[in-house]
């Protein structure tokens, strides 16, 4: 196997008991619900008739490691349980939620992605006003909790000027451009905090590569300055920007929760809210899983962008 | 390029002021934090009202000289309650941060100094906890637990224990192959004594230093949890509290909800710049950059 | 004698730090004959580095040069960032110490010699690459079309400098300062990098200024040698004549350092004392505090001056540096 093939095998093998640990502690999160999950679930609708149907359809009665082994492979096949509210399979109710929360980090971290690196990079290895800027934007990125900007831009663009609706969702296959000034708020919401976060790590890593030996021997050749920072620090920066993008595409899906509640987007993080707050577990558990595992898959993308982008990890150099 | 310049001129540094007060940032840093901690510490001396005091005249009303912060939709001062609700999250941000540091320190320390196998069966399971969503991890954890203050405290210290751990393992990593070390492992000391006298207190500075900027942070999840309605239960109230009561008013009484949040930014600011400041004394290797 | 390709005239070079202003550099005046091989030799810090990197450009903005670099006749210092930057790797090209991190880890090594003419040189990409992969044959990277497109960390530190200079050859420059170019290599190597260079002269009549801190390195390919302590030129030779005659005492002593004149490397550091440091430095001459024969008139800074058409010193011991100084006969002569 060429070096480049097995460091994505070895990655490909650390994602498998991460998920394994992660569909333990899914699987458990019922089970480890204080007091009779049943009763706490059903709260004052419980008859004894219907606990028991509930218990039996959890498969509470039986042993664990069935249990476990039954949830396992109820989750291969897509099975994920019933919503017990609406009586709906939890897997309909995730397909339905889950573009929505695709769509907005994905956007968020593309939004990040666009304004953080063109002004880490042209910020890096210079003093001025536009060094000054990003410093200052960085510091209101990292100390502004999202949430709050979020309702701050509420605030001016839906509540002062009405420019944008203050929440709510249409779908992009009904109506992209209604989707998309649904979405605005929240992308910008969320994008704000990351693109700080992701200019600091384009900008240091900039500096690092523009204090090295080979940018001092390019400069000795008459490389154009705008070359040199263009196409080879950018290139040999790249690797760093990778990691730490994929690293917080994490934080966004963390974000998301709160951001969707807030915005009232139909995602899976306002599905897992709102079933916590019913003690709907099924679904609780079936979001969760899903998210970690979107998190997982992004992870393994981002360490074969990585191993791609870096040219020692390809020659089997790289840890 | 000024290396081999620079190498006479290197020689006999001067420091001029003692650690974190050494630079502009970390000086702000100490002194903005050292008044945010009095006033939680001093909350019930420094409010000018009772936070739960309801003024049926004054629903919604504006800012004023004896209500800074204006009032809510009970009539109640902001600014009093923002004193009180900063109490309860800072304490929540304060206390899981310690929390995770009280696990995390060891657990990293004795992976990164015994290596082999303990350190896998000690950092696995910790990769694992990062390979998730961390605010994912908190809103499982209280899915199970229940919502409330304590939990949220957990819920964070849980997300915090594996990144400390991370920096503990790898101060740890640098300070064993110092020759202070490796001389107590040759005159015989046993293990506990050089973790403890050799390892523990040379290690522990990144780890100090990590902790200082997560304490910031952990005041925006403590907030975004009780947003949630994951965190903080009434009658209590904390920063993320208020703004989610605020978000009914917003856009009659805005200043409900704009001072609790530029709290939380200011807190965390507070906390990065004295933890950078403390970097330079405690981190000079630079394992937290 | 040959017209200088380089002169340097009064050139002085201070950086600012946080404990005040450093002189790397004091007052160095040279010329540099154009063909030659010249040897510019000192400890580390002693400024030779700094020099090199003035000529180019390449210091740092908060640096201040002062005095003028005069390339074929054209005064450096103070020209402006485009004209300098056509003419580095064009007409001056230079190599430094590392091969290891002098190349972008990133390209294939072929196309960052082809970049350098490029940069340069109105030719397109083909025509480029043409010529760089003739420049990595020229300077013996084996099998050199196969390589042409590996990146740097397939090569040998060796192979790695050959590569740095086919890149520094490029655009054929008229100058070459060559920053202690084999002092990360072994030994063996060293002396094929060593021979690359002197054959460089011999093909193209490269003119080339090797900086070292080894005299070895210096015995083996230079024409002349320039000696520097702390940043100032103590001492301009023919090669047979420095180490024939010294007549700095730092010279000296540099050359009782060394076991054998020729093929070992001498250890600079076993003169007793230590540099002084360059911020805010003492007036006179910067070796005093070291030197054995140190005498009150030391306190005054000795010009350079010509002991002989081929040998110049700045010490006050010297006849020449007490006429040009205007302090004649105030030296019995204390050496034995």
């Amino acid at each position: 196997m060429s070096p480049r093939g097995s460091f994505v095998a070895r990655r490909l093998l650390f994602a498998v008991p991460v998920l394994a640990v992660m569909s333990v502690f899914v699987f458990l999160m019922i089970r480890l619900v204080p007091g009779d999950p049943v009763q706490t679930m059903l709260g004052f609708r419980a008859t004894p008739e219907n606990a028991a149907q509930v218990r039996s359809d959890l498969g509470l009665d039986r042993s664990l490691v069935s249990q476990y082994v039954d949830y396992v492979g109820g989750v291969v096949h897509g099975d994920l349980g019933r919503d017990y509210v609406s009586r709906a399979p939890v897997s309909t109710l995730l397909a339905q939620r889950l573009p929505v929360t695709v769509e907005l980090t994905v956007l968020a971290m593309a939004l990040a992605v666009l304004v953080g690196v063109p002004l880490g990079v042209s910020s890096a290895a210079r003093a001025g006003p536009l060094r000054t800027a990003s410093e200052g934007f960085v510091v209101a990125g990292i100390s502004i909790a999202d949430f709050w900007l979020g309702i701050m831009l509420v605030l001016v663009f839906a509540g002062t000027w009405h420019l944008l609706p203050p929440s709510g969702f249409v779908r992009l296959t009904e109506d992209p451009l209604g989707n998309l000034r649904y979405l605005a708020l929240p992308v910008i919401t969320l994008a704000f905090g990351e693109a700080a976060y992701i200019l600091r790590t384009t900008r240091g890593a900039m500096d690092e590569v523009l204090g090295t030996q080979y940018v001092l021997f390019l400069r000795a050749k008459g490389v154009s300055e705008r070359r040199i920072v263009y196409r080879h620090a950018l290139r040999n920066a790249s690797p760093t920007i990778a990691t730490v993008v994929g690293i917080q595409f994490g934080v966004l899906l963390g974000g998301a929760i709160v951001i969707e509640t807030l915005f009232a987007l139909p995602g899976v993080g306002r599905l897992i809210v709102t079933s916590i707050q019913q003690r709907n577990y099924t679904v609780v558990q079936g979001g969760v899983m899903v998210v970690a595992g979107l998190f997982i898959l992004v992870t393994l993308l981002t360490d074969i962008a990585v191993g791609w982008l870096d040219p020692r990890i390809g020659e089997g150099q790289g840890s | 390029m000024s290396a081999t310049v620079a190498t006479p001129a290197a020689v006999g540094g001067r420091r001029l002021r003692p650690g974190f007060l050494a630079t502009r940032k970390g000086m702000v840093g100490f002194v903005v934090l050292a008044i945010l901690v009095a006033v939680a510490v001093l909350a019930s001396w420094i409010a000018p009202h009772p936070p739960d005091a309801i003024d049926g005249s004054r629903v919604l009303a504006g800012p004023t000289l004896a209500h800074p912060f204006g009032s809510d939709a009970l009539g109640r001062d902001v600014f009093s309650r923002v004193i009180f609700a900063f109490r309860v999250s800072l304490a929540v941000a304060v206390g899981s941060t310690l929390l995770a540091f009280a696990i995390g320190t060891p657990l990293g320390l004795l992976a990164g100094y015994r290596g082999g196998w303990v350190d896998a069966a000690i950092m696995r399971p910790i990769d694992m906890l990062l390979a998730l969503p961390a605010l994912l991890l908190a809103v499982a954890l209280i899915a199970i637990l229940g919502p409330g203050s304590a939990i949220a405290l957990l819920a964070i210290a849980v997300i915090y224990t594996p990144i400390l751990a991370r920096v503990a393992r790898a101060s740890t990593l640098v300070v064993s192959s110092q020759t202070y070390v490796e001389g107590a492992r040759a005159r015989g000391a046993s293990q506990w004594r050089i973790l403890t006298r050799h390892v523990l207190p040379n290690a522990v500075g990144p780890v100090i230093v990590q902790a200082t900027i997560l304490m910031g942070f952990a005041l925006q999840i403590e907030a975004a949890l009780s947003f949630l309605g994951l965190g903080a239960q009434p009658p209590t109230s904390s920063l993320g509290v208020m703004l989610a009561d605020g978000r009914d008013v917003l856009s009659q009484a805005p200043w409900v909800e704009i001072f609790p949040g530029v709290a939380i930014a200011i807190t965390v600011l507070a906390f990065n710049l004295f933890g950078d400041g403390l970097r330079r004394q405690l981190d000079p290797r630079g394992v937290t950059r | 004698m040959t017209a200088p390709i380089l002169s340097l005239d009064a050139v002085g070079v201070g950086f600012p730090t946080s404990h005040g202003r450093v002189s790397a550099v004091t007052d160095v005046s040279l010329e540099v004959r154009e063909g030659e091989i010249f040897g510019l030799v000192g400890e580390s810090g002693c400024g030779k580095t700094t020099l090199a990197m003035a000529t180019m450009g390449l210091l740092p903005s908060t640096s201040d040069v002062s005095g003028a670099i005069r390339f074929q006749g054209q005064d450096l210092v103070g020209l402006d960032r485009e004209a300098l930057r056509r003419l580095r790797g064009d007409r001056i090209s230079m190599i430094f110490q590392d091969p290891m991190t002098s190349l972008d880890p990133a390209f294939a090594i072929g196309d960052q010699v082809a970049e350098t003419i490029l940069a340069h040189r109105d030719v397109d990409r083909r025509e480029a690459k043409a010529r760089a992969l003739g420049l990595l044959v020229g300077v013996g990277i084996p099998d050199a079309a196969r390589r042409y497109g590996d990146p740097p960390h397939r090569l040998s530190g060796g192979m790695r400098q050959r590569v740095v200079i086919a890149t520094a050859l490029a655009n054929e420059p008229a100058l070459i300062l060559a920053d202690e170019p084999t002092t990360a290599l072994d030994v063996t190597i060293q002396a094929q990098v060593l021979s690359l260079l002197a054959s460089l002269r011999e093909r193209h009549r490269t003119t080339i200024v090797l900086i070292t801190h080894d005299l070895g390195v210096i015995a083996q390919v230079c024409d002349r040698v320039g000696v520097m302590y702390a940043g100032q030129l103590v001492e301009v030779a023919s090669v047979e004549d420095l180490f024939a005659r010294p007549r700095h005492p730092y010279t000296e002593a540099l050359l009782e350092a060394l076991p054998t004149v020729h093929h070992e490397r001498g250890d600079l550091r076993v003169i007793a004392g230590r540099v002084p440091d360059l911020t805010d430095p003492p007036p006179g001459c910067r070796f005093a505090t070291r030197c054995p024969h140190v005498m009150e008139v030391c306190a005054t800074t000795p010009p350079l001056a010509d002991e002989d058409p081929a040998h110049a010193v700045a010490c006050w011991l010297s006849e020449a540096t007490q006429r040009a100084g205007g302090h004649a006969g105030i030296a019995s002569g204390g050496r034995s």
